[in-house]
């Protein structure tokens, strides 16, 4: 009797290899993956369990009325807060764990919503203050295109800036670093119409660039025309997730979300 | 001879001379203050403790390894940065949350038992401490007599002290620094290691404070005390100057050393409180010191 041939060892687990080779394939096309994230400022417990997913490329926003943890839940992906719990993925690396400096490290650029200008230090220093974290990043000259402005008070004192001259830079500084997650908290509070739609035009041309970008914003109206995807936030969770395309669909929805 | 508002002019000057060797030493004490005050929010009560060890480091080196003042220059103020970096990351790691208040605590009891344990170990005598051949003996200018170990202590202080302001507000190293002091959190969101920049700026600070030390081991008796005798005025100097302040700190150090100095020439009986008169002077009109900024 002829015997069965022997399956040789490196075939087996072949569809779970298969998987993983999958996984590992979609995990690096997911630049954030968030699951079961609480966060705490001391007692107060501040997010209940968040849950989101952002593609590479993607732009998407965090909506929602102040204090429903938007920002906090992108303090919680760099470590700012007090305590955290649950799993935050960055590029497929866990980074609950990780102490905030190393979490730059592994690709997130980060702009604060009180946009974090140091005021002891020139624009120019300001510009070159965080570290390169990856390779690939955007040179000076491309930054400079971008915001001409920055180039003109490279030599100002960062207290001397103009609130959208702040905002520029605060948004110019991490795009230096090659990071490809870019978090960006309240861009358009309390600047003139021309400055948000320049600002506009830039998260544009960044989407251009392949940046995956994470906007917690109030202006709906700014956000709307360059997001891919929503999320609405409320009680230290996600409420509920939209395309674009169901927008329309979903306005009355927001409205009363959003208190608008 | 020339005299000035009655004063021979020799008396003057040297008396001007002692002041800015005072100066130095204030502006390098203080200056390490300011840097430490700056990123940890600690108020250091031991920075005179550092100063003294860095003298008994010079003598130490001396008596049992036969290492000279050079050596001594170099080693010394490394010695008392490592130990430093063990307070930071053993005890004051653990303040930074809490008021200011327990930073000053903590360091006025460490500076208290470590100055107890050299007293137990070498008494209150004091040790004496040879200057270097390279600077022993005097030069006369024409106009006064400058000993060269006085004049080789304000050049090398005035030397470290502008090369730590060239370092702080110049380069890349320093801005991080001012970041740090700044917003620590949103500087460490950026990617820069805060905790290890925290714990070598303490090292940095005391180093100084250590190399200080050696400088003034010829001048001085190497005393277990004499970073008590110090330490008040230097506190005052940073008061005046204003906490935080680089170069404010640089200045008003040596400036004080000054008037220290001449109020000894023209008023003896005010030469030790002066510095406090101002200091109360200054605190009425202008809280934060002169080169403060308010909080």
């Amino acid at each position: 009797m002829r015997k069965c041939p022997r399956i040789p060892a490196s075939w087996r687990l072949t569809w779970e290899r298969r998987t993983k080779v999958s996984t590992a394939a979609t995990e690096t096309k997911t630049a954030l993956s968030i699951s079961g994230l609480h966060a705490w400022y001391g007692e107060s417990h501040i997010l209940h369990g968040v849950d989101l997913k952002v593609h590479q490329g993607e732009v998407v926003t965090l909506l929602g009325r102040n204090g429903a943890g938007r920002t906090t839940t992108l303090k919680s992906i760099l470590g700012l807060v007090g305590s955290r719990k649950g799993s935050i993925k960055v590029n497929g690396i866990e980074a609950i764990g990780l102490p905030t400096h190393q979490i730059a490290h592994i690709g997130i650029g980060y702009c604060p919503e009180e946009r974090g200008i140091f005021s002891s230090l020139t624009a120019e220093e300001n510009l070159l203050l965080p570290p390169e974290v990856q390779a690939g990043g955007m040179t000076i000259g491309e930054i400079y295109a971008m915001f001409p402005n920055l180039e003109e008070r490279r030599h100002s004192q960062g207290s001397r800036l103009s609130g959208g001259e702040q905002q520029m830079l605060a948004m110019a500084r991490i795009l230096r670093t090659g990071a490809h997650l870019l978090l960006l908290d309240e861009i358009t509070e309390g600047l003139a119409p021309v400055i948000v739609q320049t600002l506009g035009r830039v998260i544009g041309q960044l989407k251009d660039r392949g940046f995956t970008i994470v906007l917690v914003e109030q202006n709906f109206r700014f956000a709307a025309p360059i997001a891919d995807r929503h999320y609405v936030m409320e009680h230290g969770r996600i409420a509920e997730t939209f395309s674009a395309a169901e927008l329309e669909a979903k306005m009355d929805m927001l409205h009363e979300y959003l208190g608008v | 001879m020339t005299e000035i508002f009655g004063i021979p002019l020799q008396a003057f000057l040297s008396q001007l001379l002692l002041g800015l060797v005072n100066g130095s030493f204030y502006a390098m004490l203080s200056l390490g203050l300011a840097v430490i005050f700056g990123l940890l929010n600690i108020v250091n009560f031991a920075h005179g403790t550092f100063y003294m060890m860095g003298a008994f480091g010079a003598w130490l080196l001396l008596q049992y390894l036969g290492l000279n003042y050079w050596f001594a220059l170099i080693l010394s103020p490394i010695a008392v940065g490592l130990l430093g970096v063990l307070v930071e990351k053993s005890m004051l790691r653990w303040l930074y949350k809490l008021d200011h208040l327990y930073g000053l605590l903590l360091t006025f009891g460490l500076a208290l038992v470590l100055e107890g344990l050299f007293r137990q170990q070498f008494g209150v005598s004091g040790q004496p401490y040879q200057v270097p051949d390279l600077l022993r003996g005097a030069t006369n200018l024409g106009f006064m007599i400058l000993p060269n170990y006085r004049a080789w202590v304000v050049v090398a202080s005035l030397v470290v002290c502008f090369a730590t302001w060239y370092v702080i507000e110049r380069t890349k190293l320093g801005a991080y620094l001012r970041a740090g002091t700044e917003n620590p959190a949103l500087t460490q969101a950026f990617g820069v290691n805060v905790p290890r920049m925290v714990t070598l700026t303490y090292a940095f600070g005391v180093a100084l404070a250590g190399f200080a030390g050696v400088l003034a081991s010829p001048i001085i008796q190497v005393n277990p005390l004499m970073g008590n005798n110090i330490i008040i005025v230097v506190f005052a100097v940073v008061v005046i100057g204003g906490m935080g302040s680089i170069l404010g700190s640089i200045l008003t150090g040596l400036s004080l050393g000054v008037i220290e100095g001449l109020t000894k020439v023209f008023y003896p009986e005010a030469s030790s409180t002066v510095v406090f008169v101002i200091m109360a002077i200054v605190l009425l009109v202008r809280p934060a010191g002169l080169f403060g900024k308010e909080k």
